[in-house]
């Protein structure tokens, strides 16, 4: 449906009085595509959505449609359509014409400005709401209007920025099916911007991971997933324990680290100089000596009532915390002054000793500095 | 007594009734004084009784010829529309600009606008006035709503601005993103979003410039005096002043006109909320 | 291409220099209010600080000082300078009367009763009445044949009229049913902006109703309360129809603003008319001043105080 093949940020950047919001911002992305923007509050993802937008002037680089340059045009001429996290209806419109708001602006003969609205509005399952304002509507369906009001355009993008993030908890869910379906069946290219990994793994083809307005990963969601280039995109990808390390060494892809402060009480298994040795798997160059991010998520790890060690070494502690999550338990073991995130199947019993082993493989070591990370290049 | 409710918990203490007392008080004060005037200018003779011995709207009419009230009121309303205007004109763009932008300068220009209001009106008005003789102004009606431009467009201003910060700045973006040049955001989505601000700031106005005494006072004369200027002068007429129930139908007149403004005004008020109350920052 | 864009480039980037600064067009917008502030109020402002230091032959010639004549009789004349004194005796107390009246008054109509619509709108009233009705009917309500007068004695609490007009007291009856729903209404408005489940936390944690006034509200309402005395200080220091009409205007009630017109209508001294009103302007400042210093340490000491 977009009828353009690719858009292309070269070098995007946006100052705010000396501080970089927003720096050397590569991307480049084809027809069709669901992009979304990760990351923290702060990182710039909404920045570059607004650049994007033409709602902030850029300071530096530039941003292409195919070979025609757009980012010297204002935001009303770019003919991008967008979702506000605050949903930003006309509070003074009814739900017919907030969407048909875009229209009438472009122009279109009233006809088949109804035809299309009526359309717009079954789409996204409000027609009985049609003639209501926006303050009558739920949360849920103010961001449908939303949807409707800037899908109606047909635009060649589609910018949301966190639409998500005002709605309960389920409706979140409920929400995030509805987005995917539209962009499956509709096929308009999506830059969606959150700073929730859940949301973004499920709805985009590709995650852009950002950091302090710099990119730190781009790739699928698999990519990611499974072997985050940092140990900052490690954290958003849900390895929820990132423990500072030292490397004891290193052979080939794997090494061996010492945790500090994880030593617990007396007969611990593996034990070092100072802290409990674990072995994983090295992501970049690392030797002796270097510090380092150990990153495990609590389902690679295995509980088990002080048994014997597994592949990788294994970590003794006592539980002092157990949730119960449906099918499984997430479990917390103190291991020395460190908090250590396990699941288990069975509960249990909060003080008891236990033993946490993990594979080599699920265990990734990263450096600890995390400005020397360059971003992937983008396939084309 | 004792067993007030739960959901009147102040109800029973001796301090609420200290309140209750106190605005008793001004109550009957309040209308003690609005009867007393209502009475006297009905009067025929009013001295040392407690009612006036007999009614009559002789001084009505005797008030109306006497100050030439059909030009005072005309006036006074003429005066107050045109403030009115001239200040929402001027100052919604003002606080739209003091609300959304952040530029050099923005404190000193705040400040600039923040000083008539705080300023005792005598204060720039003598200086005003002196400037407005000087250019040959004075007693003019041009000059009476020059004066009353300057507290009044500030007002706007000060009224407006937290009115417009609390509109979501993402419609306007939203409506930009829909296409909407910026002229078009102004009429179709800020305009209807704006007027129940300026429908109250316009009415405050209203009523400040129809009551504003000090500033009218200096510069006006015969022909363009206000009607609070003319019940003053009324009052502090040579030889002791007019007839105090002539002054009193003066006064009723001039509560009356007030009424009437406001209710004109109020009828065009839609109470509806329509701000979305949800802010956001633009940039995270 | 690279050559044909250049031009363009530049251009853009200085605009996106200039609107990152906040620099844009938009600020257009701003030009009339600025025009109006700068020739109706920075002008005859400047103007008249001129004014003050060319005083009249008769000035200089009667207190010296030659340029700053115009200030020496100011501070010299016993008539002329006593007005500060009495302007003060005047606003402060009514100014500080207003907001603290208006306190427990908004405190027990923000709950919701009968008649509360009824007496709202009778406490915005007065707006309507202004500053020479209610001048008006103070003289005719609580004049020597008034009916308070008349009903007092009625009742035998008093055996002669009170003198409750053309007097200080007259000024201050007005100054208060002009100025106290004013106060009401601001500090109405601050109050209802406090989320009353602030003071259901402290009633959970035990605080009775004073400690929950003392602790919560008071120290939130701080700010508040220092901007609605200082607007209502201003109303009441420029007090001027009302010193004249309900006061004694050559006496106790003889203000600032009466002394400044006094030169401006009567005796055609703009320069010294003038430098009254600039002493008026500064001599109120210096109270807004040190209310604001008073604001930020009373802020300061009842949030950051015992807890």
């Amino acid at each position: 449906m977009s009828d353009f093949e690719s858009l292309e940020l070269r070098g995007v950047g946006r100052s705010f009085g000396g501080m970089d919001a927003l720096a050397g911002l590569d991307l480049t992305i084809r027809a069709g595509e669901f992009v979304a923007l990760l990351g923290p509050s702060g990182c710039g993802k909404s920045t570059a959505l607004n650049c994007l937008a033409g709602l902030l002037p850029l300071t530096h680089g530039e941003i292409r449609l195919d070979r025609r340059r757009i980012d010297t045009l204002p935001p009303e001429r770019r003919g991008f359509g967008m979702v506000f996290q605050s949903y930003a209806l006309f509070p003074h419109l009814s739900v017919e014409k907030n969407v048909a708001f875009g229209l009438q602006m472009q122009g279109v003969p009233r006809a088949e400005i109804a035809s299309r609205v009526r359309a717009a509005i079954d789409l996204v399952k409000l027609g009985e709401h049609a003639r209501k304002l926006p303050g009558q509507l739920s949360g849920g369906q103010q961001q449908r209007v939303a949807i409707a009001r800037a899908v109606v355009l047909e635009p060649s993008l589609v910018l949301m920025d966190e639409p998500l993030s005002n709605l309960d908890a389920k409706l979140r869910l409920d929400m995030r099916t509805e987005i995917r379906r539209l962009h499956q069946s509709l096929g308009l290219t999506t830059i969606y911007v959150t700073h929730d990994q859940e949301e973004a793994l499920s709805l985009a083809d590709r995650l852009v991971v950002m950091r302090e307005g710099r990119v730190q990963q781009v790739g699928t969601p698999d990519e990611l997933y499974e072997s985050p280039t940092s140990w900052y995109v490690a954290d958003f990808m849900g390895y929820r324990n990132i423990l500072p390390a030292t490397v004891v060494s290193a052979s080939g892809g794997e090494v061996v680290v010492e945790l500090p402060g994880t030593r617990g009480s007396a007969g611990s298994v593996g034990s070092g100089g100072g802290g409990v040795l674990l072995t994983g798997r090295a992501v970049g160059a690392l030797g002796a000596g270097d510090r380092v991010r150990v990153a495990v998520r609590p389902e690679d790890f295995s509980v088990a009532g002080s048994g014997p060690a597994g592949t990788g070494g294994s970590i003794p502690g006592s539980v002092s915390v157990v949730e119960y999550h449906g099918r499984e338990f997430a479990v917390g073991v103190q291991a020395g002054d460190t908090m250590l995130h396990a699941r288990a199947t069975t509960a249990p019993d909060v003080g008891g000793a236990v033993t946490l082993t993990a594979p080599v493989e699920r265990v990734l070591v990263f450096p600890e500095a995390l400005d020397a990370v360059v971003p992937q290049a983008v396939a084309a | 007594m004792a067993t007030s409710t739960l959901e009147r918990p102040l109800a029973a203490r001796p301090s609420t009734w200290f309140v209750w007392a106190g605005m008793t008080a001004f109550g009957v004060f309040l209308l003690g004084i609005l009867v007393a005037v209502v009475v006297d200018s009905f009067g025929r003779q009013w001295f040392d009784t407690w009612l006036p011995d007999g009614l009559t709207t002789e001084r009505y009419v005797e008030a109306w010829d006497r100050f030439a009230l059909g030009e005072v009121v005309g006036v006074t309303v003429g005066v107050a529309v045109l403030v009115v205007v001239i200040s929402v004109l001027v100052g919604v763009p003002a606080a739209y600009v003091l609300a959304r932008r952040d530029f050099p300068g923005k404190r000193a220009v705040m400040l600039l606008f923040l000083l008539p209001v705080l300023m005792p009106p005598i204060t720039y008005g003598i200086p005003l006035a002196t400037v407005m003789y000087s250019f040959g102004l004075g007693r003019t009606l041009t000059a009476v709503v020059l004066v009353n431009l300057v507290p009044s467009v500030p007002f706007v201003i000060l009224t407006m601005t937290p009115f417009i910060e609390q509109i979501n700045p993402a419609i306007e973006s939203a409506a930009r993103m829909c296409g909407a040049r910026t002229w078009q955001v102004f009429t179709r989505i800020l305009a209807p979003l704006l007027v129940p601000g300026i429908l109250a700031a316009a009415i405050l106005v209203l009523v400040r410039t129809v009551g504003l005494f000090e500033l009218t006072f200096l510069v006006s004369g015969p022909g363009s005096d206000t009607l609070v200027v003319a019940i003053y002068r009324g009052m502090t007429a040579a030889g002791g002043g007019e007839a105090r129930q002539l002054i009193s139908a003066l006064s009723v007149i001039y509560t009356a006109t007030m009424l009437v403004m406001l209710v004109v005004a109020l009828r065009f008020v839609n109470p509806t909320q329509l701000v979305a109350q949800v802010k956001e920052t633009r940039d995270d | 291409m690279s050559v044909g864009q250049r031009p363009g480039r530049a251009t853009a980037s200085l605009r996106h220099r200039l609107a990152e600064r906040g620099v844009d067009p938009a600020l257009l917008l701003l030009l009339p209010g600025l025009v109006v502030a700068v020739a109706l109020f920075v002008y005859p402002f400047s103007y008249g600080i001129g004014l003050t230091i060319q005083p009249t032959a008769a000035m200089q010639e009667q207190w010296g000082g030659g340029v700053l004549a115009n200030y020496v009789a100011f501070f010299r004349d016993p008539f002329v300078f006593d007005s500060v004194w009495l302007t003060m005796r005047l606003a402060l107390p009514a100014a500080l009367f207003n907001v603290l009246a208006s306190v427990p008054v908004a405190m027990v109509l923000r709950h919701r009763f009968r008649g509360k619509r009824l007496l709202t709108s009778l406490l915005v009233l007065p707006i309507t009445l202004g500053t020479v009705l209610t001048a008006q009917g103070l003289l005719i309500f609580a004049g020597r044949q008034g009916w308070i007068n008349r009903a007092l004695l009625e009742v035998g609490l008093i055996d002669e009229p009170l003198k409750l007009v053309n007097n200080y007291l007259g000024v201050m009856f007005s100054l208060v049913i002009t100025g106290f729903p004013f106060a009401f209404l601001l500090i109405s408005s601050y109050l209802s902006g406090i989320d009353p489940s602030l003071e259901q936390a402290a009633k959970t944690l035990g605080a009775g109703w004073w400690q929950r006034f003392r602790r919560i509200v008071l120290p939130l309402l701080a700010p508040g309360l220092a901007t609605t005395f200082i607007l209502t200080f201003v109303l009441a220091f420029s007090v001027f129809p009302s010193a004249r009409l309900v006061g004694d205007a050559m006496g106790e009630t003889r203000v600032m603003s009466l002394m400044a017109f006094r030169a401006f209508g009567e005796q055609n001294d703009y320069a010294m008319a003038s430098t009254i009103a600039l002493m008026m302007g500064a001599v109120e400042l210096l109270v807004v001043v040190a209310v604001l210093g008073l604001r930020s340490l009373l802020y300061r000491g009842t949030t950051g105080g015992k807890g």
